[in-house]
Parts: structure tokens; C-alpha cells; sequence
């Protein structure tokens, strides 16, 4: 028999026992709609984590420093019969360099240097850290006051709200006023002004800078190698750049053959997605550098959202084995009921094969109708598990989250599996159906 | 039409041997018989002669237990099951007294039905169908079901359906068995005409002799799985 001739003999059979195939395909329903609600479930609190760690910037960067840097870290600077060459600088022109790499989006240094600023003619010591144009998006700055820099360029300062409190007693009314930081700039000298020496030098001549608080932030944004604790008071990466602030780690370049061309403690070189850091942190390798990222700690994530993800798929599919003892029910009473019919069918010369695909396709489409639906209905607990939560972290003066979630492969995956079930649940009763003696079948009343 | 020289269906000492518990019934016993293309056959007997048996075995419905049964020289004892339900939708038309319309289908869609299961174009299908049932007079009731129509018409919707693959072999299980006199004569003379005007082989199970006599060239008498007598009609 055909297949559309197969699909419209299953299409009335199935709206003959209209009530009980409704109830069955209901069945389906709710256990697709209760593993889909399970997975939904997994796959949001996986996305919300995966995005809340993403958004601080650990995930999809890397970071570099020249081979010798980390030797404290434990790591080999090479292997031991290499012939002793001394270590790549992290200079200018290996920024550049790694700026070009495919997959990566931005190559920026960690700037942090300790300075003092004057606020209403008092001087207060602190940390000032350059914010890189990507750490806009880090869940720090999510529930700021005031607002972030308005450009990259910009003379704004936003302030760590313990360090505000410092300033003022009420750090609101800070949104809005200038501070003027005071530090220590380094200023390249003539390599004849450095006592002979052919690489030159820097001097250190105090500064000022004046800048305009924009915003208090409760959270410090925890990014570079630095990490925590790395600044109370924020300016855009940009700026810092431009003052030329000296560092703790420049003396390091006087010892070295050119102390006047400024070189990097550490770069961090951030990437399009996890997917690239590995590839990345090989080609930087490569190019002589040390390279780590915490792409490990994805892995662990991933594999514990993985055994995750799998329980609550193994107790969302228990609902979908009973709705298959339905299907089975359901088919095997079909064949008790219309077992004269079967006969008259094999008598008007319907092989076994095109009665066994008649079961299995009105099996299959119980499948599908059952699929389709318990989608839809684990997609609407889905909504309504957000809904109450929002509802709750919204009395809580919690930001809004999405904590259930139904990607499109999965909607694909669990018609897939619910027709996979029904069809699995139809062997049986379709392949008795095709064993019955024609014979014995008409003789049936 | 009168018979044709070739034979239609040959049986070679075929038994069918059923077990009833401790018993073993001998339904068809070493029964040997040729029936001619185009010859109209009436089986005769009482209940449990064998001639139903004789009948699901000409159908390919059933497999002897020995012996080997030819439809155009085919044996279909030998035959797959694919290979039956291909003799059964190409070869064989069939006909119950039950007429085994299925109820929730039009008489159109009953008629149809064979056509989908030997897997006929659709642009060929309603022509099909309309000659089938125009051949059986029943072409103003395409749309009904088989409860809106009488038990004569119900079995002509059967004949039709039988007849819609243009098989060469009619088998007509005690076709006037449910119907009252004058339809069951009816349709006796449907048959007839079918076998004269198409020269289609018919086999037709009944006990109703003097019925069998006015319409079957040949008439065979079987009692306890054999064959009693075999000779043309009166």
C-alpha cells in the first residue's frame, strides 16, 4: 500500500475510536509535556548559568604573559635541553600581533596601578583599574546607579560603592561630581640622558587628571588575571591607556635592552565564545607566550549540567513509558475490535507488511499528535515556572531571570522521541495484528 | 461465454487437517479437482463438508496441509505470504455471505479499497470504481454507507468490490446465504451475468442446490472433506 493511502486509512481509523485515541494521545502529551518541562528546566538554569559566569568575562578570555611571568605558577618556561633564548617580550608588537588572530575580539592589558585622588579637598588612597569596552556587559554593572561611560574616550569615572562610601556618607549625590586623580606618570627619556646606556629610560613626573563620577557599582567586576579586588575606582581602558600611568612592574623594563618601549605584565585577549579559547591559547602558545584560560572549569560545568540534564530527562520520561502502556492498550484493543477487519483487509490482498505499517503509522501519529502537543504543554509550564519566579525575585528587587527554556532542538528531539516511543510501543500490537490468520480474523463476530 | 480449454485451478490431492484439541478434523481430505478458465463452479454440501475449506485454500487464505493447489499454474502452496496477498489482490475476488463491507466506509471508499492495497494510480481509481459499480447497478449510491443500504445492495457493493481489480477468479462464499429469496436470485443472475459477459472463472460455496443448478455449469457435491460427486448442472 502506499504511504499516503496508509496515512488516510490510519486517519480514520483514528477518528473511528475518536475518544479513546484522544485519551491515549493525551497520555503522550502530558509525558512529552512533563520530560519537556523537566529538560526546559536543565537547559535554562544551564543557560543562566552559563551566561551569568560568561558575562564575567572568565569564560571566553584568555590570558597571556611572557613565558618567564608564570614561572611562579608552577608551569615549565620550556623544556630543559632547549637552547636558552630569552623570553619573548609582551610588547607592543605582539599586541598588535594577537589582535590579528581570527577569533579574537579585543587584546587589552591589565591596568591597575595605586594612586590618590582629591575629592572636596581631601586626598584619598586607592586603586585605579582601566575597564576594558567588553566589561560593559558583565553582570556587575547590571543593577549600577547612575551609568556606565559614555565612551570609550570619556573622563568618567565609576566608583566601588565601598570607596564611595568613603567619599561621602550619602555616595548618590556623588553621580555627577568631579574627582581629579593624582599620579604618577612615566615619561620615556633620550637614550643619551640615561647615563650612556643605548636603551634609554623613563622618569616618573606627578599628574593630574580631572574626572567626572557617572556611576557607583555595588559588585566589583571581577575580570583580567587580576580578578577580585582588583580597583575601587573605574575609568575606561582607553583612558588609563593615555596617562601613562607608572606601574609597579615597570622597573622590570629598565633592566631590560630598550626600557623606553613599554612592555605588558599580562594581556588579556578575550575571544568570540568558549568554542575558540582552546584554538586561541594554542596559536598564542605558539608564539611564545603563556597562554591559560579557565576553559577547564567550562568543561566541569558542562559535565555537571550534562548528569544534570539526564536525570531530569530520566524522570520526565517515566510519564512518557506509562503513556506508552497506553498506546500499547490502545492498539492491542484496536485489533480485538477491528480483528474482522484485518481479515477482510488481508482477504482483499493486504499483505502482513501493509497491516503491520497500518498499526505502526496510526501508532506513529498518536506519536506525533502527542508530541505536538505535550511540547506545547511543556513549553506553557516552562512560561509559567518563569512567570512565577520573576514574580517572586521581582518582590525580592531581584532582576528578572528566564529559568526554564525550550530551544528549538529540543521541541525537535522530544517529537522525535515521542514518535519514537509510540512507534517502539506499536512493535507488539502491530506485529500481532499482522500475524492474524485471515482465516480465523473473518471467521471473528 | 462458454469454458475455456486452460485450466483456471487445479487441485492435487490436497487435505487440510485442523487440530480441535484432541481431535483431528479432516476438513479438506485428498481432494483432487481442475476447474476450467471461464467455468462457473458451484461447491454443494452441508456444513463441515469442506467446501469453505476448499474455497480459503483456492483464495490462498489458507495452506493445505499436503497436496499443492494451482491458480494458473501457480502453486500456491508454495507460495510466500507477499506472494498470497498478491494472488488475493490480483488473481482472486472474493465474496462473503457476510458481505464484510467495512461499516464506516462509503460504498465508494469499500469499493476503492482494493485498489489502494494493489497499489493502483489514483487518476485510475474513480473509473475503476465507477465501472465496478455501474457493473453491479449501484452507481446512484456511491456516497452511502453500507447501514443505508439494503442487504441485496450491500451484497452487490461486495460484488463490486470483488470485481474493481479485474481478477480472473471469482470465489463466492454462500454469497445469497443472508438474503431473502427474491435478492438472493438476484443475485445468483448478477453472477451469471458477470461470468457470461466477462468470462470470469466463478467458484461459489452454497447449499442451496436447486439455486446453484439454474445459474453453474458444473456442480460439486463434497461431504466429509471429499468430493461426493462432480458433473455439469442440470
Amino acid at each position: 500500500m502506499k504511504a499516503r493511502d496508509l496515512v488516510e486509512l490510519a486517519n480514520r481509523n483514528l477518528r473511528e475510536a475518536m475518544l479513546r485515541n484522544s485519551l491515549t494521545t493525551l497520555g503522550i502529551a502530558v509525558g512529552v509535556a512533563s520530560l519537556v518541562a523537566m529538560l526546559s528546566l536543565g537547559v535554562g538554569l544551564q543557560n543562566l548559568a552559563s551566561e551569568r559566569l560568561s558575562r564575567t568575562g572568565l569564560f571566553d578570555a584568555i590570558f597571556v604573559a611572557p613565558q618567564t611571568n608564570l614561572n611562579g605558577f608552577g608551569r615549565p618556561v620550556r623544556p630543559a635541553n632547549a637552547p636558552a633564548e630569552p623570553p619573548r617580550p609582551l610588547d607592543e608588537d605582539a599586541r598588535h600581533q594577537i589582535e590579528a588572530l581570527p577569533e579574537v575580539v579585543e587584546v587589552y592589558p591589565e591596568i591597575r596601578f595605586p594612586t590618590e585622588i582629591r575629592f572636596a579637598g581631601n586626598p584619598y588612597p586607592t586603586v585605579v583599574a582601566g575597564l576594558a569596552p567588553s566589561a560593559r556587559s558583565d553582570g556587575a554593572f547590571d543593577g549600577m546607579k547612575g551609568t556606565y561611560f559614555s565612551s570609550p574616550s570619556a573622563d568618567e569615572a565609576i566608583l566601588q560603592i565601598d570607596f564611595a562610601r568613603e567619599l561621602s556618607n550619602q555616595p548618590d549625590t556623588l553621580i555627577g561630581q568631579e574627582i581629579v586623580l593624582r599620579y604618577a606618570e612615566r615619561q620615556a627619556l633620550p637614550a643619551d640622558t640615561a647615563g650612556g646606556n643605548s636603551g634609554g629610560g623613563f622618569s616618573i613626573v606627578p599628574r593630574e587628571e580631572k574626572l567626572r563620577i557617572v556611576g557607583i557599582v555595588e559588585t566589583e567586576p571581577a575580570a583580567g588575571m587580576g580578578g577580585f579586588g582588583r580597583g575601587r575606582l573605574l575609568i575606561p581602558l582607553q583612558v588609563a591607556e593615555t596617562l601613562r600611568a607608572a606601574q609597579a612592574t615597570d622597573l622590570r623594563d629598565l633592566l631590560r635592552d630598550k626600557p623606553s618601549q613599554r612592555t605588558y605584565e599580562s594581556l588579556t585577549v578575550r575571544v568570540k565564545g568558549a568554542s575558540q579559547v582552546q584554538g586561541v591559547e594554542d596559536a598564542l602558545k605558539q608564539m611564545g607566550f603563556t597562554a591559560f584560560s579557565l576553559l577547564d572549569a567550562t568543561r566541569n560545568l558542562r559535565l555537571v549540567f550534562a548528569v544534570f540534564d539526564l536525570l531530569l530527562g530520566i524522570f520526565g520520561s517515566l510519564a512518557l513509558v506509562v503513556a506508552s502502556l497506553g498506546i500499547i492498550n490502545t492498539l492491542v484493543m484496536a485489533i480485538l475490535e477491528r480483528r474482522r477487519e484485518i481479515g477482510v483487509l488481508k482477504a482483499l490482498g493486504a499483505a502482513d507488511r501493509d497491516v503491520r505499517r497500518l498499526f505502526f503509522v496510526e501508532a506513529g501519529a498518536m506519536g506525533l499528535l502527542g508530541g505536538v502537543f505535550g511540547v506545547l504543554m511543556g513549553w506553557l509550564i516552562g512560561r509559567a515556572i518563569n512567570f512565577g519566579t520573576n514574580i517572586y525575585l521581582t518582590r525580592q528587587q531581584l532582576p528578572s531571570i528566564t529559568i526554564a527554556s525550550v530551544p528549538w532542538w529540543m521541541v525537535a528531539a522530544a517529537i522525535a522521541f515521542s514518535i519514537g516511543v509510540s512507534l517502539a510501543a506499536g512493535i507488539y500490537p502491530a506485529s500481532r495484528a499482522a500475524r492474524l490468520d485471515p482465516v480465523e480474523a473473518l471467521r471473528y463476530e | 461465454m462458454a469454458p475455456g480449454n486452460q485450466i483456471a485451478i487445479r487441485a492435487e490431492q490436497v487435505t487440510r487437517h485442523y487440530q480441535m484439541g484432541d481431535t483431528l478434523v479432516r476438513a479438506a481430505d485428498n481432494v483432487s479437482l481442475s476447474i476450467r478458465a471461464g467455468e462457473f463452479v458451484a461447491l454443494l454440501g452441508s456444513s463441515g463438508s469442506g467446501k469453505s475449506t476448499m474455497l480459503n485454500l483456492m483464495a490462498g487464505l489458507d495452506r493445505p496441509t499436503s497436496g499443492a493447489i494451482f491458480a494458473h499454474d501457480r502453486n500456491l502452496a508454495e507460495m510466500s505470504s507477499e506472494e498470497l496477498a498478491h494472488h488475493r489482490s490480483h488473481t482472486i475476488g472474493i465474496v462473503f455471505q457476510a458481505f464484510n463491507l467495512l461499516p464506516r466506509m462509503t460504498l465508494e471508499e469499500n469499493v476503492e479499497l482494493p485498489l489502494r492495497l494493489a497499489e493502483v494510480d489514483r487518476g485510475e481509481r474513480t473509473a475503476r470504481v465507477r465501472e465496478a459499480v455501474e457493473r453491479v447497478r449501484l452507481g446512484a449510491r456511491l456516497t452511502h454507507r453500507p447501514s443505508e443500504l439494503s442487504g441485496g445492495e450491500q451484497q452487490r457493493a461486495a460484488l463490486a468490490r470483488a470485481l474493481v481489480n479485474r481478477p480472473t477468479i471469482l470465489l463466492a462464499d454462500e454469497p445469497t446465504g443472508n438474503l431473502d429469496s427474491a435478492t438472493g436470485d438476484e443475485i445468483m443472475l448478477l453472477l451469471r451475468e458477470i461470468n457470461e459477459s466477462m468470462g470470469m472463472t466463478i467458484v461459489m460455496v452454497t447449499h442451496e442446490r436447486p439455486r446453484a443448478e439454474r445459474v453453474a455449469h458444473r456442480l460439486i457435491l463434497m461431504g466429509d472433506g471429499k468430493i461426493i460427486s462432480d458433473g455439469a448442472s442440470a
